[in-house]
C-alpha cells in the first residue's frame, strides 16, 4: 500500500510545511535499475592510513563510478568509502573524523557512507576496542544522515567478497540496509561475467513465493538471470502461476511443513533441474497471540512452517546431490527474532531460531563445495500483512527507523539476491538486517 | 516400416472443475482454457516458447469462438507464434486432441505440443430462434427498402424465444441420460452397483486430493482449489436415497443425479513431447502414449442392447488390443470415463459377456473381467465432474502420473462420446 505521508512530504507544498513545523521527512529512496549508473555521483575513497590502497581504488573504479582519492571542491559525492582497517588505537579514529566531517554535507541524496574495518581478533585489546568503535561510529552516523543516505560497515577478514559487497552497498540494491555491519570472510567468490546478470545459469527455488516478499525475491532473482522455481501451497497456485509467468520461472506446489516435503522437493529437483544453486527459505506464517492465550496449534503450526521446515529441508539437501557446489541458501528471519515482539512468542522463537540455524550450519555448507547459508532479518516492510494493520500503528511503525519509512519487498529481495550471488561467497553464517535501521531492537 | 517413436506425456494442468452456474458462471471457455494453459506454462516454465502446436476444443461453443484455441494461445504466456486448432468430437475431444498431438510427435512433424479441452455449461451459447434467424438473413440479403420491409413483415413475437443447446441426440431427440437408461435396463445394471461405483469415485478422488496427488496436476482458478462436485463423505447408502432422474417412464429406474455426472465447467491441458525434447528441457517423462483407437456404433438403427449410444468403446477396444497383442487383463490401471456409473458397468459387463463378444465383437470368447481394484483408482467423472471436452485431458494426465508413481506399467483409457462414438487409448511407463 502506498505511503501517503511519504508522498506528501516529497511534494513542494508538503516539503515546506513539514520543514517548517519539524515533521519527519522520509526521502524517496534510490533503488537499483539495471543499466543505470550504480552510484549517482563520484565516489570519494579515503584511508585512515593516509594512502588509499590501489586495490580498493580498483574495486571501486570497476563499478563504473567516477573514483576520486582526493576531495574536489564543489563536488557532490554519490558515496564516501573509507578504509579504516589501519586503526589500532582510539586516537587514530580522529583520522576517520577528519576524512568524513568535511564531506558529509556534500553527499548527494541516497548517498552512501561505507567504512571498511577489521574484525576484533583478541590479539590486542586496544586494537580490538578501536575496531569495535567503528561499529558505534557507523551506527550513529547512519542515524544522522538524511535524504535517504545510509552508512554501513564492512568488517573485512578476507577480501574475496569485497568487490561484490562494495557494489551492493554503493548501489540502490542496498536502499533499505542502514547502520549495519557485515562480516566478509574467506570463501569462493568468483566474479560474474556480467554484473547485471550475476545469477545467469543458476537455478533458484523460493518458498512462499505466491505473494509479498517471496514474489519480489523471485522477481529479482529472475532479473539477475536465474531460473526461478516458485513454490507455495497448492491452494495458492493461482497467484503462484501468475508469479511464475511474470518472472519466466516454473511452479512447485509444496507444503514445506508436510512430512514428505523434503522428499517431494528432492524428487522435483531431480526430475526438473540440473541441481539447485540457490534456495530462499521464505515461507512463513504468523499466528499472533499473547503467550497466556496461546493454543497448541498456534504454537506448533508457526514452528513447523517457519523453522522446522528449514531444518529438515537443509538436512535433506546437504545429504543429497541435488544441491550444487557453491550453493547459496538464504533464510528469512525477522527483526522480531532480534528484538522480540508482543504477541509473537511463537513467531519470535522461529525467527531467532533461524539465526541460530544459520550460524550453526555455516560450516556444514562450507563443507558442501564452498556453499553458504545466511539469514535476512527484514524490519517493517510494506506487504499485504502490514496493510492490514490499524492506521495509526502502521503510520508510527513506518517512521520508527532512520530512513523514516517502511521498506519495500524489493529491498529484501535485493539483499537476498546479493547473498545468493557468486561474489558473496565470503559471507557465511551471517544475519543481514534490511530494516532501514529500525529503532527497535537495534 | 520402422515403428515411429512414441510421444511422451510430460505432465498436465487443469483447473478445478466447478458445478454449472456456480464458481465459473462468468468465466468463458476462452478464460478457462487460457487459465489452464497458463498454469501449465507456469508449471513447466514454458513462457515465450513456441510449441509445435496446441490442439484443444469445446463441445458447447459460441460461434464467435471459431478459433477458440488459437485465441487462448494468443492470450497465454506461450509464444504467439505457436499455432493452434480446434477439435470437436463431443466428450472424446480431450483424448482425441492428445492422440492428434501424439501422432504428430510420433511422426517427427513436431517435437512438443499441447492437447486440451474446455467446456462451460454456465456460459453456454444461446442462438436466436431458427425462424428469426431466417428473417434476419433475408433482411441482410434485401437490397431495397421495399424488400427490407417485406422481410421485416416476417417477424413474429414467438421468434424471441432463443434456441438453447440441448444435451440430446439430434437423430433421436433423446437426452444422453435417456439413451443410457435404455442401455442400463437392457444390461440389467442394478441401482446398488451404480451407487457403489459413484461412492467409490468420490472416496478415491478425495483420498487422492488428501495425499497431494493433484498438487502438480492442478492450478486453482477463481478461488476454487478442489473439484466442486467432490463429496468426500459420500456413501452408497446416502446415494441410495436419491430419486431416479433418467428412464423414469418405466418402472425400476436406477439412474439418479448421484450416479450420473452433473453439468460442469472446467478446462484441462496435457503437455506431450518427444523424449529428446523432454530431456533437453530437463523435464520428466511420465508415460508414453502407445496407441489409440476410435470407434462408433449405429445407435440410431442398431440393436437396442448391443448398440447403445455410449457403447462405442466396447467395440473400439478389441481392435486396439489385437493390434497391440494384449489382453484386457494386461493393464495395471483402467480409466473408464464415468459419464454415468452404469456406462462403466455396462462396458465391463459387455466385455465379460461371452455371447456378446462372439456375436458383436467377432471374438472367440469374452475379453473377461478386470481387477476392479485397478479401476479409476483416483476417482473419475462422477466425483470430479465432467466438463465435456476437458475430461480427456484430466484422465490422460492422471493416468500418466499414476503410471509414473507406480514406477512403470500399462494403463487403459476408455471414453464414450455423443453421436455413438468412443475413444480408447493405451499409456505405458
Amino acid at each position: 500500500m502506498s505511503d501517503r505521508y511519504l508522498n506528501l512530504v516529497n511534494s513542494p507544498l508538503g516539503a515546506k510545511v513539514a520543514g517548517t513545523v519539524g515533521l519527519p521527512r522520509p526521502a524517496v529512496l534510490r533503488r537499483y535499475r539495471a543499466g543505470e549508473p550504480l552510484v549517482p555521483g563520484p565516489v570519494l575513497v579515503g584511508s585512515t592510513a593516509g594512502k588509499v590502497p590501489a586495490g580498493l581504488v580498483k574495486i571501486v573504479a570497476a563499478t563504473g563510478a567516477e573514483t576520486l582519492v582526493e576531495p574536489v571542491e564543489d563536488t557532490r559525492y554519490g558515496a564516501l568509502v573509507l578504509d579504516a582497517r589501519s586503526v589500532a588505537a582510539p586516537g587514530e579514529l580522529a583520522n576517520l573524523r577528519a576524512f568524513l566531517t568535511p564531506q558529509l554535507r556534500s553527499l548527494l541524496p541516497s548517498g552512501r557512507v561505507l567504512v571498511l574495518g577489521r574484525v576484533p581478533d583478541g590479539n590486542d585489546i586496544a586494537a580490538d576496542a578501536t575496531r569495535q568503535a567503528l561499529d558505534g561510529i557507523v551506527r550513529s552516523l547512519a542515524k544522522e544522515l538524511q535524504r535517504g543516505s545510509t552508512a554501513n560497515l564492512l568488517r573485512v577478514e578476507d577480501e574475496a567478497s569485497l568487490p561484490s559487497a562494495i557494489r551492493f552497498f554503493l548501489s540502490g540494491r542496498s536502499a533499505y540496509v542502514d547502520g549495519q555491519p557485515v562480516l566478509l570472510g574467506p570463501g569462493q567468490a568468483p566474479e560474474p561475467a556480467d554484473w547485471d546478470q550475476p545469477l545467469a545459469g543458476k537455478t533458484a527455488l523460493v518458498t512462499g513465493a505466491a505473494r509479498g516478499i517471496g514474489a519480489a525475491i523471485a522477481g529479482v532473482l529472475a532479473r539477475d538471470g536465474a531460473h526461478v522455481i516458485v513454490a507455495d501451497l497448492a491452494a495458492a497456485g493461482e497467484a503462484l502461476a501468475k508469479v511464475a509467468n511474470r518472472v519466466g520461472g516454473s511452479t512447485l506446489h509444496l507444503d514445506v511443513a508436510a512430512a514428505d516435503a523434503p522428499d517431494k522437493l528432492l524428487a522435483h529437483l531431480r526430475d526438473h533441474t540440473g541441481g539447485l544453486d540457490i534456495l530462499i527459505h521464505n515461507a512463513g506464517i504468523t499466528r499472533d497471540k499473547l503467550l497466556a492465550n496461546m493454543k497448541p496449534e498456534q504454537w506448533e503450526s508457526v514452528l513447523a512452517v517457519n523453522l522446522e521446515s528449514q531444518l529438515r529441508i537443509n538436512a535433506a539437501l546437504l545429504g543429497s546431490d541435488a544441491l550444487n557446489e557453491q550453493a547459496r541458501v538464504v533464510c528469512l528471519s525477522s527483526t522480531t527474532g532480534l528484538s522480540g515482539n508482543r504477541g509473537q512468542t511463537n513467531y519470535g522463537a522461529t525467527k531467532a531460531g533461524v539465526i541460530g540455524l544459520v550460524r550453526s550450519s555455516a560450516a556444514a555448507f562450507t563443507g558442501h563445495g564452498h556453499s553458504t547459508i545466511n539469514a535476512i532479518a527484514p524490519g517493517f516492510i510494506e506487504t499485504e500483512m502490514t496493510a492490514k494493520m490499524p492506521f495509526a500503528t502502521r503510520e508510527v511503525a513506518r517512521r520508527l527507523s532512520s530512513l523514516q519509512q517502511a521498506g519495500l519487498p524489493v529491498d529484501v529481495a535485493e539483499a537476498a539476491a546479493w547473498l545468493s550471488s557468486p561474489g558473496a561467497g565470503g559471507i557465511n553464517g551471517q544475519v543481514l538486517r534490511v530494516c532501514g535501521q529500525n529503532l527497535v531492537g537495534a | 516400416m520402422s515403428a515411429p517413436r512414441r510421444a511422451a506425456i510430460v505432465g498436465g494442468n487443469r483447473i478445478p472443475f466447478a458445478r454449472s452456474n456456480s464458481k465459473y458462471a462468468r468465466a468463458s471457455n476462452q478464460d478457462m482454457l487460457t487459465a489452464a494453459i497458463d498454469g501449465l506454462v507456469a508449471r513447466f516454465g514454458l513462457q515465450d516458447q513456441r510449441l509445435g502446436e496446441v490442439a484443444a476444443g469445446a463441445v458447447l461453443k459460441h460461434s464467435r469462438d471459431f478459433n477458440l484455441t488459437r485465441e487462448a494461445v494468443l492470450g497465454s504466456r506461450l509464444a504467439p507464434t505457436t499455432p493452434a486448432y480446434d477439435v470437436q468430437q463431443a466428450c472424446g475431444t480431450g483424448l482425441e486432441t492428445a492422440i492428434l498431438v501424439a501422432n504428430k510427435i510420433a511422426l517427427g512433424q513436431i517435437e512438443v505440443g499441447l492437447a486440451g479441452g474446455v467446456d462451460t455449461t454456465s456460459d453456454a451459447p444461446i442462438a436466436v430462434n431458427e425462424d428469426l434467424r431466417e428473417v434476419l438473413l433475408e433482411l441482410n440479403r434485401a437490397r431495397s427498402a421495399g424488400a427490407r420491409l417485406k422481410a421485416l413483415r416476417g417477424l413474429r413475437p414467438g421468434q424471441l424465444m432463443p434456441s438453447i443447446p440441448q444435451n440430446s441426440e439430434p437423430r433421436t431427440g433423446l437426452a444422453m441420460g435417456e439413451h443410457q437408461a435404455i442401455t442400463t435396463r437392457e444390461w440389467g445394471i442394478t441401482r446398488e452397483a451404480q451407487d457403489e461405483l459413484a461412492a467409490a469415485s468420490h472416496r478415491n478422488l478425495a483420498a487422492a486430493y488428501d495425499r497431494g496427488f493433484f498438487d502438480d496436476l492442478l492450478t486453482p482458478f477463481l478461488g476454487l482449489t478442489r473439484d466442486q462436485n467432490l463429496r468426500a463423505d459420500s456413501t452408497a447408502e446416502k446415494l441410495a436415497t436419491l430419486k431416479p432422474v433418467f428412464g423414469t417412464r418405466e418402472e425400476g429406474a436406477t439412474m439418479t443425479a448421484g450416479n450420473s455426472t452433473p453439468l460442469t465447467d472446467g478446462a484441462s491441458t496435457v503437455l506431450l513431447a518427444s523424449d529428446e525434447w523432454a530431456g533437453e528441457h530437463n523435464l520428466p517423462v511420465l508415460a508414453h502414449l502407445v496407441d489409440a483407437e476410435t470407434g462408433a456404433v449405429d445407435y440410431v438403427h442398431g440393436n437396442k442392447r448391443a448398440d447403445g449410444l455410449l457403447m462405442a468403446p466396447v467395440y473400439a477396444l478389441p481392435r486396439l488390443l489385437a493390434r497391440n497383442n494384449l489382453s484386457l487383463q494386461d493393464f495395471d490401471f483402467y480409466e473408464i470415463h464415468e459419464a454415468f456409473a452404469s456406462t462403466v458397468l455396462t462396458t465391463l459387463a459387455a466385455w465379460e459377456d461371452d455371447a456378446f463378444c462372439k456375436q458383436f465383437l467377432g471374438l472367440d470368447a469374452a475379453l473377461g473381467p478386470i481387477d476392479r481394484s485397478k479401476l479409476n483408482v483416483n476417482g473419475s467423472s462422477l466425483a470430479a465432474g465432467h466438463p465435456f471436452a476437458a475430461t480427456g485431458g484430466r484422465i490422460v494426465a492422471t493416468l500418466a502420473k499414476l503410471l509414473h508413481e507406480n514406477g512403470g506399467g500399462r494403463g487403459l483409457i476408455s471414453i464414450c462420446a455423443a453421436g455413438g462414438q468412443g475413444v480408447v487409448a493405451i499409456l505405458e511407463a
